[in-house]
């Protein structure tokens, strides 16, 4: 069987308040990633469509932006996994093309989180865990990353200073990103200075500098059977592993609370099917949607034992000049976290650094790169490794 | 034609319900009478909580009710300072986590507990509480 490659990458800006609608955010990503494929339209033999349904005022998206990408009448499929939706996607598009069904498939991932009034965004955000048994206790984001955090801080002594490390990081490169919604530094003062915002609590032990940005944005990959990568291509990125696992959606169905079963389920299956160990791995993008977060993907992809992700972040090693550059385009942290466009961001960060195309965010010479996406609190993880 | 009675206890849970209808109603009715109940499987005796009406484990749905009693350990715990739409009211409020060894509980520490007093590993029981807006629910306590 032949290998699966990625021709072509895009993403739109990540703004808050898109001045446009869902499809017109939609073609954005897709021009992008079109425009450096080289291909033409009649060449897509299939879309995957990927966003978070509760975002959306249309229902059933995918077959409305197939048609205003021009992607009509080739069959189209809607792909759901919160936050990761995109890299649950390219594994879908992978199968596609190695059960020989389609030769070049392309996964627009989309989110307008300002389609609906923030008081309806509040509204759902009490229903983001098991509405039965969690919510009616009043629970959000934050708050489920918060209890992690403080579990992490009892077991291994981890600090808000070693989280604000992260986020300093982030913003670090999310300033010479310009497709950032956040564009700005941040300092560890920020942290501890009443005056700042960066130091207001949002739910114990996180702070407003802890959380990500939410954005507007989309992104498209496009990829091709081996055969149609090297004919259509000059750099392929080719599709070494692909790791996707799920978790019980109520904390109390689980085991782990220093770090995320799905991220370390999911690494294990990608490093097995590409052969590789975590010290092959040239540069990441993880899913920092709070510091957090990215504390726990060191641990859990093995970048770092548990427990000594503070000393990874500590020693810069996690920065553009370290052994394991992570989020050099700003994470979710600086450059925003579109939900359904973030994971093909991620992918297209990945593609231009083993390209050597990321320009000032590039760092030495990757061979192999990682992606690492959750969905919701745990609820869904995929890891994927890219090399060239 | 009389209207088919519907069985909607669950909308007494918590501050805000999001559901209404479950096979695991009965849940309201332990809480009435001041029990937590977890449900237990008949044919294999795995233990879930929250309750469950069908087991996983071997595929029946004969379960029968035990009540949660004793303390168990805290697990993890966060303070909110912003709350979902519904919950204003109850700012600040503190979610927390126990481990009762055999299956966890997930809910909210009593307010009379300062969150300074607070740590992972403490030893807290559930009780069941009735909350300012009449609806039923349970917090987390010093035993
Ligand atoms: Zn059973």
């Amino acid at each position: 069987m032949g290998k699966v490659g990625i021709i072509g990458v895009g993403q739109s800006s990540f703004v808050r308040g898109y001045p446009g609608s869902i499809r017109e955010l939609a073609f954005e990503g897709f021009k992008e990633a079109m425009e450096d494929a080289k291909t033409q339209i009649k060449d897509i033999d299939a879309s995957i469509i990927a966003s978070a349904p509760e975002y959306d005022k249309q229902r059933s998206p995918a077959g409305v932006i197939a048609e205003y990408l021009g992607l009509i009448p080739q069959p189209t499929f809607y792909i759901e996994s919160v936050c990761s939706s995109s890299s649950s996607a390219l594994k879908v598009a992978y199968s596609m093309i190695k059960a020989d069904l389609h030769d070049i498939v392309a996964i627009i991932g989309f989110q307008k989180m300002s389609e609906i009034s923030s008081s309806e965004a509040q509204e759902r955000m009490g229903r983001g865990a098991d509405i039965q048994w969690e919510s009616p206790f009043g629970t959000m984001m934050p708050a489920y990353y918060a209890m992690y955090a403080q579990a992490h801080m009892a077991q291994y002594g981890t600090t808000g200073e070693d989280l604000a490390k992260i986020r300093v990081k982030a913003a670090t490169y999310g300033q010479i990103n310009d497709k950032a919604v956040y564009r700005k530094s941040v300092t560890l003062e920020m942290f501890t200075d009443p005056e700042s915002n960066m130091s207001a609590t949002v739910a114990k032990p996180l702070r407003v500098g802890d959380c990500c940005a939410n954005a507007d944005g989309s992104s498209c990959i496009i990829v091709a059977n081996e055969e149609k990568a090297k004919a259509m291509c000059d750099k392929p990125v080719w599709i070494l592993g692909l790791g996707a696992a799920s978790e019980a959606v109520n904390m109390a169905g689980r085991d782990l609370f220093t770090g995320l079963n799905v991220g370390i389920e999911a690494g294990k299956q990608a490093y097995k099917m590409a052969g590789i160990t975590p010290k092959d791995i040239d540069v990441a993008e993880v899913h920092d949607c709070f510091t957090i977060a990215e504390m726990m993907a060191y641990e859990n992809l093995g970048f770092a034992n548990p427990g000594e992700g503070k000393d990874l972040i500590a020693s810069k090693e996690t920065y553009k000049e370290g052994s394991i550059p992570v989020n050099i385009d700003g994470g979710l942290l600086s450059k925003g976290h579109p939900i359904g466009a973030t994971g093909g961001s991620q992918i297209r960060t990945i593609v231009l650094q083993l390209r050597g195309e990321a320009g000032e965010m590039q760092v030495k010479d990757p061979e192999i790169g990682l992606t690492h996406n959750i969905g919701g609190v745990g609820l869904y993880g995929n890891v994927t490794i890219l090399g060239r | 034609m009389a209207k088919k009675e519907v069985d909607d206890r669950f909308k007494k849970f918590g501050t805000v319900s999001f559901t209404a209808i479950t096979k695991t109603n009965d849940f309201i009715s332990y809480l009435e009478k001041g029990k937590v109940m977890g449900t237990r499987c008949k044919e294999c005796g795995a233990i879930y909580f929250p309750p469950r009406s069908d087991c996983s484990k071997c595929f029946n749905s004969n379960m029968e009710w035990f009540e949660v009693t004793g303390t168990g350990k805290l697990l993890s715990f966060s303070e909110l300072k912003y709350g979902p739409v519904g919950f204003e009211d109850d700012l600040p409020y503190t979610i927390a986590l126990l481990d009762y060894g055999d299956y966890k509980v997930f809910g909210r520490i009593s307010k009379d507990m300062p969150y300074e007093d607070l740590d992972v590993g403490m030893e807290l029981k559930t009780e069941f509480n009735t909350l300012p807006n009449g609806q039923l629910s349970y917090v987390f306590k010093r035993p």
